[in-house]
């Protein structure tokens, strides 16, 4: 079994008035399959309001499904006995730095989660400084985080969450409040992660240009997974991501427009090296 | 008419240990109607300086005249300016307050002393404008989407009637639909009302797009202050200081260095398509 295996999953916000009348019920999560493997890089896709962030919050056992299962490795997170364990294995990073960050020294801030479960204190330091060297934020652990960039307390959000070891680490929108150097830390950091530690991502995002990388992509729309497969796969289908609000990386799109003015470019090219190359042969073939 | 800022000095905390500069000598000159986009990484002091085009936050040093009044003078009305020059947060739904989407509206004509029948005039104009449809007026603004919120603080601020607007990261965690569309209505009202817009952003392909001047800031200082085109042929300059230029840039650019005879300045798709065809129909001749 995968470290995330969802079956069915539904999940419905309902409304009610002040007599606990059902007043509406809004279906964010609609029969939701889900397959990912241990150390897989997962990115889901999906405008506002799609479900994705549903999606994470039953992840981390912070949602209980309404209907239909899910395994987060191994346990099942509709059974209460599981939710430590459940949120031990699926670590939660937020969109807002601001929000994740408590203590008035980064050190300590990483220290916090494993300080929390009774870690012992040699570990506590030894894993604060594996976890701050694993995303580059090593010289900062005696800074104060409200002196950092953006980038950087997102990182050490992150490093605060590796700190407890997690199998799979969830990221909802992680940079969307960054700017370009700070997005690209932050990616380095996750990919670095992914890579070196093995540990599964999944990386919910609005830029295209972040789920390049990506072992897998899952595109949602109204409670659905509607779309599923390789970035190339995924952003081959230009004009199907579009019908779901979405949009495919600048480099993409000017391939595919490119191919439709009738040059010989393959669909889905996903970096400028493959754009080059083709542009490149056509024009060796004059 | 135009903003004229000459020499403008902004510390923060001077005379502590924590003092730091965050505007350094700014003269710059924005003219009526204009479409600037504003860029730096974080912390390079794009909000202080655009908190000063209100008079939201006083210069330690310098001048700072809207069209030709020295906004600092003991005279000046500086909460005429404040509805002159309209500035949208961050994230500005968090501001959201009322009952329903128009009495929010109308909130700032009526602080204005308008009376209720012109600011309910205001307010139906601002609403029509930013594209929200009639049927959602008289709803709460919490039970919107996330980009329709948005719209309805931006209106907000349009029914005040500003000369000019500033906008904060107009787009930051918004789906990519939602970011294209806030981005086309801004530029509708900026080409149908002529108001000069000045937008704040992370996204260079998004600036790149729409502005018609780019003004790049860093460390405190004005870095670039050119055509979208002109600033972003200093990309190397902008990737030191933690920016980049859009995707397709580097692709002409690398083109270019591989020997292709292709214009490199182009830095949206539609036009580096352009370049890309002319320069293959220039080989075609050969």
């Amino acid at each position: 079994m995968g470290i995330i295996k969802a079956r069915k999953l539904v999940h419905e916000y309902i409304r009610r008035d002040e007599e606990g009348n059902v007043e509406s019920i809004q279906t964010a999560l609609d029969r939701v399959d889900l397959d990912v493997k241990a150390g897989e890089f997962i990115a889901i896709l999906g405008h506002n309001g799609s479900g994705k962030s549903t999606l994470a919050k039953h992840i981390n056992a912070i949602l209980e499904p309404g209907e239909g299962s899910l395994w987060v490795d191994g346990y099942d997170v509709s059974d209460d006995a599981n939710i430590w364990n459940v949120r031990q294995s699926a670590g939660m990073v937020f969109q807002n730095p601001d929000n994740q960050i408590i203590a008035s020294v980064v050190e300590e801030d990483v220290g916090f989660g494993p300080e929390n479960i009774g870690v012992p204190t040699d570990e506590i330091w030894q894993r604060v400084e594996d976890s701050l060297r694993a995303v580059g934020m090593l010289k900062y652990r005696t800074h104060s985080p409200n002196k950092l960039s953006g980038g950087q307390k997102q990182r050490v959000a992150i490093a605060g969450v590796m700190a407890m070891q997690p199998k799979c680490i969830v990221l909802d929108e992680p940079t969307a409040m960054l700017d370009p150097n700070g997005r690209k830390e932050v990616l380095k950091a996750v990919h670095k992660l992914n890579k070196e530690k093995g540990v599964t991502i999944l990386l919910i995002t609005h830029y295209m240009e972040e789920v390049v990388d990506a072992d897998k992509v899952y595109v949602m729309d109204k409670g659905r997974v509607v779309m599923q497969g390789t970035p190339r796969e995924i952003f081959s289908k230009v004009d199907e991501l579009k019908s779901y609000r979405l949009d495919v990386p600048q480099i993409t799109l000017l391939a595919h427009e490119l191919r439709r003015e009738g040059l010989a470019i393959p669909e889905g090219v996903l970096t400028r090296a493959e754009l080059m190359e083709a542009i490149e042969r056509i024009c060796q073939s004059y | 008419m135009s903003i004229i800022l000459n020499k403008v000095n902004y510390v923060y905390s001077a005379g502590t240990a924590y003092e730091i500069q965050a505007l350094k000598n700014v003269n710059l000159k924005i003219e009526d109607g204009e479409f600037i986009g504003v860029i730096g990484h974080t912390g390079s002091g794009k909000s202080t300086l655009i908190q000063h085009l209100n008079g939201l936050m006083r210069a330690t040093s310098g001048g700072i005249y809207y069209n030709g009044e020295d906004i600092y003078d003991k005279d000046y009305d500086m909460r005429g300016l404040r509805s002159k020059v309209g500035l949208v947060f961050q994230y500005p739904e968090h501001q959201l307050f009322e009952t329903t989407i128009f009495d929010d509206v109308c909130f700032g004509p009526l602080n204005q002393g308008l009376s209720k029948k012109e600011a309910g005039v205001r307010a139906f104009e601002a609403l029509n404008c930013v594209g929200l449809s009639e049927e959602l007026y008289y709803q709460s603004p919490f039970d919107l989407s996330g980009g329709q919120k948005r719209r309805v603080a931006i209106a907000g601020v349009l029914a005040m009637k500003p000369e000019m607007i500033i906008l904060d990261e107009p787009t930051a965690g918004l789906d990519p639909k939602g970011r294209d569309e806030i981005l086309d209505q801004i530029a509708k009202m900026h080409k149908e009302r002529g108001i000069t817009v000045v937008l704040v952003s992370h996204s260079m392909e998004d600036v790149a797009k729409y502005v018609g001047r780019i003004i790049v800031m860093n460390q405190g200082e004005v870095m670039f202050d050119d055509t979208p085109n002109g600033v972003f042929r200093h990309y190397r300059e902008l990737e030191a200081v933690g920016l980049a230029a859009p995707a397709v840039t580097y692709l002409l650019h690398e083109l270019s260095e591989r020997g292709l005879p292709v214009g490199t300045e182009a830095t949206t798709v539609e036009t580096a398509k352009k370049e890309i065809l002319k320069m293959l129909a220039s080989l075609e001749k050969r």
